[in-house]
């Protein structure tokens, strides 16, 4: 168990004029569960080999355990891997595939023997050990994989989207079973998706990515509600934020939208001096409250498109130049055409600058 | 998943295999046919009657001691010539991948040696290694090493093997090459993170995916030192000095062509024929199971 810490890490790929990785600084904690998130080419699997070392840090260094290690091999790191394809020798049985590290590293039969028995059963692999992995179901082999991770207690795991290959179903099995078993041997963590449902679901913090830079980093429950940038509030949630164009009035205190409406912003006003500023505001869609017609300030969407999801229906419409959707209780019942009065709450307000994409407040 | 071509011709399937069947045919079932003809009669020193002699002559052959020391060598060339193509064509191929520059370069002039005609080849070496004028051969005999392969048998052995060798390890190298590209990158990491080093994740990692690529080549290496290497070793040794590098093939030919004991040299080829289709049948049987690796 130990720290991973990245200290200004920079990566460009010999042969290619590119920055992929712009400078990430984070520390993980001892035991901690750090999901690194963002769209597909943003760097996640670069930055996670750079920790593995199966990548080189062009500038900056990793640390793991107080060490640095970048000149490191992976073999001295003391990490484990999972990786996308599980990467399972197809030549080994299920258990040769879980002892290879401990084999390497020289461990007494017993001793390995002892150690593979317990992961498979923790993994419920045990009737399988004598399998090829060609002779197992993807879920299994997802379960190989773990169990060769966790067979070596290594300092920490890293996962590259290890359920991506799996159906949806399995998905959330395994994100369970592995958020679980991460808690009960409280490895240090580092899962790249780019599944925001599962990042929100295992992580103790979120780091998302965009472009080799850090949008942000924080708790599931923090990149929700204060995203720290546009980008990350069209990335966290689902479907995503509505965003209207507008500019801060009223001393701070409201904001004017394009459309003409003026929606207060409560307690969140900010300093009188940014009046007149160009901003983004940003309302997630069940942040949205219905309201009787002409009952203060509001904004009126005509509905145009509804998808009913049992628990919930999502009511889409058109507002000003852009669309919105709406996050409306299940009983509730709406119909193409209809005008819904809007309201959204202050605190549910979110600011972002129009220039720069950030928030303030 | 097998993709066929679906021709809606019936005709055109027969017409378009048609001239490889024919040549087939001429130049290979023909001749074998005849091969397995003359095998079991024999036939009088002036070549004007022939007379049936039943397996004859696959007893003489096998009774004669000149046969059996063609039978070992040819067994010791093949041997020979196998591991010293397959090895460095290992070697190379397992290295390729730590060069970093000029890579294409590399792999370039490593094919060449393929593109040469046997005879060719083993011009070029005799000449390297001529004990009289060769360069090679120089250097070994400063030493004060008393090289000439055209005294000593071993020299000689030893010399067409290499050369032998020389030529295939070019084919070696490719498929070995391929074999290791094949493998999907993240074995290799994941045994690197598992701690082995190169050397263990070779042997353990790289070398067990690649065996049937090792398979297929041992084969075909066999089938070349057995058959293919005629012109070559007929152009460097010609089997000799006395008999020591008289392959099978060798014998063949100066049997029936040169000593023109056609029977003699006819049940020879058909032996050699059983042998190649053992291997053949072999080779298909064990290398069509293929390892797969998702
Ligand atoms: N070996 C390489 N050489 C050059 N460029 C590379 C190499 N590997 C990745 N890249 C580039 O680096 C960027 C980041 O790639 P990376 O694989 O880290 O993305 P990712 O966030 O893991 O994406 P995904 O979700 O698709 O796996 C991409 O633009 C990619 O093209
Ligand atoms: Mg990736």
């Amino acid at each position: 168990m130990a720290q991973v810490e990245l200290r200004n890490v920079r990566k460009t790929y010999p042969g290619s004029a590119a920055e992929v990785i712009k400078g990430v600084d984070v520390s993980v904690g001892d035991g901690e569960f750090l999901v690194l998130l963002g769209p597909s080419g943003c760097g996640k699997s670069t930055l996670l080999r750079m920790v593995a070392g199966l990548e080189s840090i062009s500038s900056g260094d990793a640390v793991i355990d107080g060490k640095t290690v970048n000149q490191l091999e992976p073999k001295d790191r003391n990490i484990a891997m999972v990786f996308q394809n599980y990467a399972l020798y197809p030549h080994m049985s299920v258990f040769d595939n879980m002892a290879y590290g401990l084999k390497v590293a020289g461990l007494p039969k017993a001793e390995i023997a002892q150690r593979v028995g317990e992961a498979a059963e923790m993994l419920e692999l045990t009737p399988y050990l004598e399998r090829k992995p060609r002779a197992l179901s993807g879920g299994q082999r997802q379960r190989v994989a773990m169990g060769r991770a966790i067979v070596r207690k290594p300092a920490a795991f890293l996962f590259d989207e290890p359920l991506s290959n799996l159906d949806a179903k399995l998905r959330t099995s395994m994100r369970m079973q592995i958020k679980q078993l991460q808690r009960r041997l409280g490895v240090t963590s580092l899962y790249v998706t780019h599944d925001q449902v599962e990042a929100m679901t295992l992580a103790d913090r979120i780091m998302i990515l965009n472009q080799g830079v850090v949008e942000q980093i924080g708790t599931p429950m923090e990149v929700y509600s204060q995203p720290a940038s546009l980008f990350v509030a069209a990335f966290i949630g689902a479907p995503g934020m509505n965003f209207m164009d507008g500019t801060v009035s009223g001393g701070g205190h409201a904001v004017t939208l394009k459309t003409g409406e003026v929606l207060s912003l409560g307690s969140g006003a900010v300093a009188s001096a940014q009046d007149g500023r160009e901003v983004t505001l940003g309302i997630r869609p069940e942040h949205f409250a219905l309201t009787p017609e002409g009952d203060g300030a509001h904004l009126t969407l005509t509905a145009d498109y509804i998808e009913q999801l049992g628990a919930d229906t999502l009511v889409h419409g058109k507002f000003g130049t852009g669309m919105l959707v709406v996050r409306v209780a299940g009983e509730r019942s709406v119909a193409e055409g209809d005008k819904l009065a809007l309201t959204a709450t202050p605190e549910h307000l979110h600011l972002f600058d129009r220039e720069s994409g950030r928030r303030i407040g | 998943m097998e993709r066929r071509a679906i021709f809606p011709n019936k005709k055109l399937p027969y017409l378009l295999v048609a001239p490889q069947m024919a040549i087939t045919l001429v130049f290979f079932f023909w001749p074998a046919g005849q091969a397995v003809r003359q095998s079991l009669y024999q036939e009088d020193p002036f070549g004007l009657s022939v007379t049936f002699a039943g397996l004859a002559n696959f007893h003489r052959i096998f009774a004669d001691p000149n046969y059996l020391y063609s039978l070992q060598v040819t067994f010791i060339f093949a041997i020979g010539v196998t591991v010293m193509t397959m090895i460095p064509a290992l070697l190379l191929a397992a290295l390729i991948d730590r060069v970093v520059k000029g890579k294409l370069v590399y792999q370039t002039l490593l094919i060449w040696p393929y593109a040469l005609a046997p005879a060719v080849a083993g011009i070029l070496w005799l000449f390297m290694f001529n004990p009289g004028m060769g360069t090679l051969a120089m250097l070994i005999r400063s030493t004060g090493y008393n090289w000439d392969p055209s005294l000593n048998g071993t020299q000689a052995m030893l010399l067409v093997m290499v050369s032998a060798a020389w030529k295939q390890v070019s084919y070696n190298f490719l498929f070995f090459l391929a074999g290791m590209q094949a493998i999907p990158k993240s074995f290799i990491e994941a045994a690197a993170i598992d701690g082995a080093g190169p050397m263990r994740r070779f042997w353990t990692i790289i070398m067990p995916l690649i065996s049937p690529t090792t398979f297929f080549l041992l084969v075909v290496n066999m089938v070349y030192a057995f058959f293919d290497t005629f012109g070559l070793i007929h152009a460097v040794t010609a089997g000799g000095p006395g008999k020591d590098t008289e392959t099978l093939v060798l014998k063949v030919y100066n049997d029936g062509y040169v000593n023109l004991n056609m029977g003699g040299s006819s049940a020879q080829s058909v032996v050699l024929m059983v042998i190649v289709i053992s291997l053949t049948i072999f080779q298909f049987k064990y290398v069509e199971r293929r390892v797969h690796y998702s």
